[in-house]
């Protein structure tokens, strides 16, 4: 594509910073105090179960919600007193939202003309958005006539067209085929580099945002629960629900003890670990990804400063690049993945192994 | 590779699947209902069409009998007063079906349920019932016009000439275009009109680019149908005395020159060209524009909150509207308990003689009703059931065609209709020595050809919820294909088939222009019938007014019996 139609669509990326902001539906408190910094030209997720509040956000940035408390500023401009089609923000819809009655054509100038712009500048932009997306061929059909993919090709060419502040995307993939979204999502993430525009990416599913965002904001009833580049997230949880969420985890249950002004944490089957000064005595949960850990033999010497837990094999999944083996450590399942790397001995159901996690891969939370 | 090689190998045997052409018993019930409704529905048609092209007493083909409507100036000037009141019908059914539609669909509104209420009164109460009582609140010496004289020294012709059809119809018909405008507004996805404010648009253009062509098709569909029950109403019309409108000039050409004068023919064949046109302009005008199954969320257009100020506007027009739709109803009941009610807002006194009357003197009338309304219904759900069965789960030869004829009643007038029986059966001796065409029966089968198409897309409808597999596996636990369909396909499709047989029978006992056409004696004439005859003189219509209101009831509590019993079906069934 030449470059100078995509001059045309381009703009000066601008940051948005979210305040303090609370949205309440009568006794449900939907969003509880969010604040967030979003940098200029950053690709940024929501990300978070269905009912967190991740699309309540994107609707309340897009003007279709009203906050009780708060402000969003975007480029120095407070939008959160303004109506939704005065606050320049792109918003591309889950349902796409594209007009039925309209041709792709139609759909995708119909902004720029709500702009008033020249006939002659309207027809160019249109033209590049839906170059830029691929689709210049298509702009006679209906999009009834078009795949899903097109569509949704189709309603970002329509956002992109007026060259909005911020891009907003409410789960752009999720209507998609699994085999498109691989493509979709590495399209949509070179669009938005080339653009240079500062995107919000909504989405429940971890891997998405993982691949194309640069930050993410994991969030869980109505409150925002960590900021971070997603290997941050996945390394270093700020709590069991960001861990979980970010991908599989274990967790065993134990007890933080008081030992003089010194704190331990005793798991369940009585092994006993280092814990933080400032924790308080109480249950909680010991947390490490089945990567981290590895199985020995039952009598193999252990380093000192690595847990080992005595456990069972249940279960194992041949997965190819790996093997998952499911086992019963005490009580509490837990399983582990080693890597396969030809031929090794491995274990069967029903042997006793050892289980040996470096203390820096484990985390204790509440 | 070897798995594409494996499904090659597998090959249908041949004579897996019966033939069509040997499968008897398919085609004994295809041939049947061919048969059938060529008898009731096709030849009637045919006779009346072909009638009108033929010379009078001879079978020669002539156009004289069309040159000859158009030369007749009172022909000429029924069709354009036909076409004038079934127009502005229209227009004022869209001034009150619009506000209304609006309201409930863009506002949190706690009246909304008085709207609602509002569409199933077509239903339950066909225009003619109310012409009269109509009259004697807004007729030139009626309740509004007294009151206004009294008051401002006015006097508002609501009631003068084609006015009175005008109102009367559009009081009644209105809320189909309400019922059908609503549904396409709230079909209309929410982010079709957020995705709009995104890109600048909102107010007046929002709502003329994006909102109105997407509601379009409903209105259009609405509009379309009450353009034809006004255009083949004959019992309004002179019931209101307004004699030059076409289907009133058809039964009045049929009843006074008899049938064998050909321009009774004409008119009918004017009233089907008409209706069919209509049709199909509005089909031509929404097609490819049935937009609710490419939206894909629904859930309708953003509710606002209402202002105070909003509120009382909303309900000073919800009220508004509903007293002049609740006119006719009440009226009609004041006017069954009326001693005396003329040239005074109210009526002198209250009475139960004519309730004593109707009860003791026209009984007939009523068990009549029942019976007809009873065969009608019947009619239109085996019928309907079996056409829709044939051609969805079947490859039964001429199931499309079977599938249109069954539609086609729509777009023939019941005054064509009833002179199409006639036409056909008059010659026809039974052996009691009357004619066929006088015998109660085909009164009964006249109304549930009208109701066909109605009922059979309720059928359809069901039987489209029915999954295939459900059938298959009964035959596949041995179970032949008549049990199979008996004992699992009928009765999954039972919420729709009683739907389809109570709106059959509700508007078959109100049906009134097949009917004036085909009753003959009064013994066997149903309650509409009755209704109309009280209706023509001033002493009959306390008694005409009871027997309305009986009709209301009757029908009222059948619709609200089938809403009861979809309900508990619908909360019954695992969702």
């Amino acid at each position: 594509m030449a470059e100078s139609s995509l001059d045309a669509l381009k703009r000066e990326a601008v940051e948005i910073s979210i305040s303090n902001v609370n949205v309440s539906y009568g006794a449900y408190h939907a969003l509880k105090n969010v604040n967030l910094e979003i940098k200029p030209g950053e690709f940024f997720a929501f990300l978070g179960p269905s009912g967190c509040g991740k699309t309540t956000l994107l609707r309340l940035i897009a003007g279709f919600n009203t906050a009780q408390t708060g402000s969003i500023v975007i480029g120095g401009r407070n939008v959160l007193p303004l109506a939704p089609w005065k606050r320049d923000v792109g918003m591309v819809f889950q349902s796409y939202a594209l007009w039925p009655h309209m041709t792709v054509w139609k759909n995708v100038a119909f902004g720029l003309e709500e702009r008033r712009l020249s006939a002659e500048e309207r027809t160019q932009r249109a033209e590049d958005a839906l170059k830029l997306v691929g689709l210049e061929k298509l702009g006679n059909r209906k999009p009834s006539q078009l795949s899903g993919g097109q569509q949704q090709r189709v309603a970002l060419a329509r956002t992109i067209a007026v060259r909005p502040s911020v891009l907003l995307l409410d789960e752009p993939l999720s209507n998609l085929d699994a085999s498109l979204r691989v493509q979709v999502r590495r399209d949509i993430l070179a669009m938005q580099r080339r653009l240079g525009l500062t995107t919000i990416f909504v989405t429940h599913d971890q891997e998405e945002a993982n691949t194309v965002c640069d930050r993410i904001a994991v969030m869980n009833e109505g409150v925002v629960q960590q900021v971070g580049t997603p290997m941050e997230l996945y390394d270093n949880p700020a709590n069991l629900f960001v861990g979980r969420f970010l991908g599989t985890a274990n967790t065993l249950s134990g007890e933080i003890r008081a030992n003089g002004s010194e704190r331990v944490f005793q798991l369940a089957g009585g092994e006993i670990l280092p814990a933080s000064k400032h924790e308080t005595p109480g249950p909680a949960k010991l947390f490490f990804r089945p990567q981290n850990a590895n199985l020995v033999a039952k009598n193999e010497a252990v380093s000192g400063s690595d847990l080992r837990l005595m456990a069972r094999v249940s279960r194992r999944e041949f997965l190819g690049s790996s093997i998952r083996y499911g086992l019963k450590a005490g009580e509490e399942d837990i399983f582990i993945d080693v890597p396969h790397v030809g031929k090794r001995n491995d274990c069967l159901a029903d042997d006793i192994v050892a289980v040996q996690i470096s203390l820096s891969d484990v985390s204790i939370f509440r | 590779m070897t798995s594409v090689a494996k499904a090659d190998v597998i090959t249908v045997p041949a004579g897996h699947e019966r033939s069509a052409w040997t499968n008897w018993p398919l085609h004994s019930v295809t041939a049947f209902l061919f048969l059938f409704l060529a008898i009731f529905f096709l030849v009637p048609l045919l006779s009346v069409i072909t009638t009108a092209f033929m010379q009078k007493g001879s079978n020669t083909f002539t156009l004289l009998n069309f040159y000859d409507f158009f030369q007749n100036d009172l022909f000429r000037r029924s069709l354009q007063n036909s076409l004038y009141a079934s127009f502005m019908a229209v227009v004022c059914a869209s001034l009150f079906a619009i506000p209304l539609a609006y309201i409930t669909t863009r506002f949190e509104f706690k009246g909304a349920v008085l709207i609602q209420t509002l569409g199933v009164l077509p239903l339950i109460m066909p225009p003619f019932a109310g012409a009269i009582a109509m009259q004697l609140l807004f007729g030139r010496t009626g309740t509004v016009n007294l009151l206004l004289d009294d008051w401002f020294g006015i006097n508002i012709p609501f009631m003068e000439g084609l006015n009175g059809v005008i109102l009367v119809q559009s009081v009644h018909y209105f809320p189909f275009i309400l019922l059908n405008l609503v549904a396409s507004l709230r079909n209309i996805d929410r982010s079709m009109e957020e995705a709009a404010q995104n890109l600048g648009c909102r107010g007046l253009r929002l709502f003329r680019r994006i909102i109105f062509p997407l509601a379009m098709p409903g209105y259009i569909a609405g509009a379309s149908l009450v353009f034809i029950k006004v255009f083949d109403d004959l019992a309004t019309p002179l019931l209101l005395n307004v004699q030059d409108m076409l289907a009133p000039q058809a039964y009045l050409r049929i009843t006074s020159m008899g049938i064998a004068d050909p321009m009774g023919y004409v008119i009918a064949v004017v009233l089907i060209v008409f209706s069919v046109a209509s049709l199909w302009a509005s089909t031509l005008v929404t097609k490819g524009k049935d937009y609710s199954t490419v939206q894909r969320g629904g859930g309708g257009l953003a509710k606002r909150q209402m202002t105070t100020f909003d509120t009382i506007i909303a309900y000073a027009i919800v009220l508004f509207i509903l007293t002049l739709v609740l006119a006719p109803h009440v009226g009609l009941l004041l006017l069954s308990f009326a001693t005396v009610w003329s040239f005074a807002p109210l009526p002198d006194g209250y009475t139960i003689e004519h309730y004593r009357v109707v009860f003791s003197e026209s009984s007939q009338l009523i068990t009549n009703t029942l019976l007809y309304a009873t065969i009608a219904g019947l009619i239109g759900v085996t019928v309907g059931t079996a056409i829709a069965y044939l051609s969805q789960r079947t490859k039964a030869v001429g199931r499309r065609t079977l599938d249109y004829i069954a539609m086609a009643p729509l777009a023939v007038p019941g005054v064509v209709l009833g002179i199409g029986y006639l036409r056909t059966f008059y010659n026809i001796q039974l052996p009691s020595g009357t004619s066929l065409a006088a015998f109660w029966v085909m009164l009964g089968i006249a109304l549930g050809i009208r109701r066909l198409p109605y009922a059979m897309r309720a059928c359809s409808a069901a039987l489209q919820q029915v999954s295939v597999s459900l059938e298959e596996a009964a035959e596949n636990v041995g179970v032949g294909k008549p049990k199979a369909i008996r004992r699992i396909v009928v009765p999954l499709m039972a919420g729709g088939i009683v739907a389809g047989f109570v709106t059959s029978f509700a508007t078959a006992a109100v049906e009134l222009s097949a009917t004036m056409m085909l009753v003959q004696s009064t013994e066997n004439a149903p309650l509409s019938y009755g209704l109309y005859v009280f209706m023509q003189s001033p002493a009959g219509r306390g008694p005409g007014a009871a027997l309305g209101v009986i009709a209301v009831i009757i029908v009222g509590v059948c619709a609200y019996l089938s809403h009861v019993y979809l309900e508990r079906r619908n909360s019954a069934q695992p969702h």
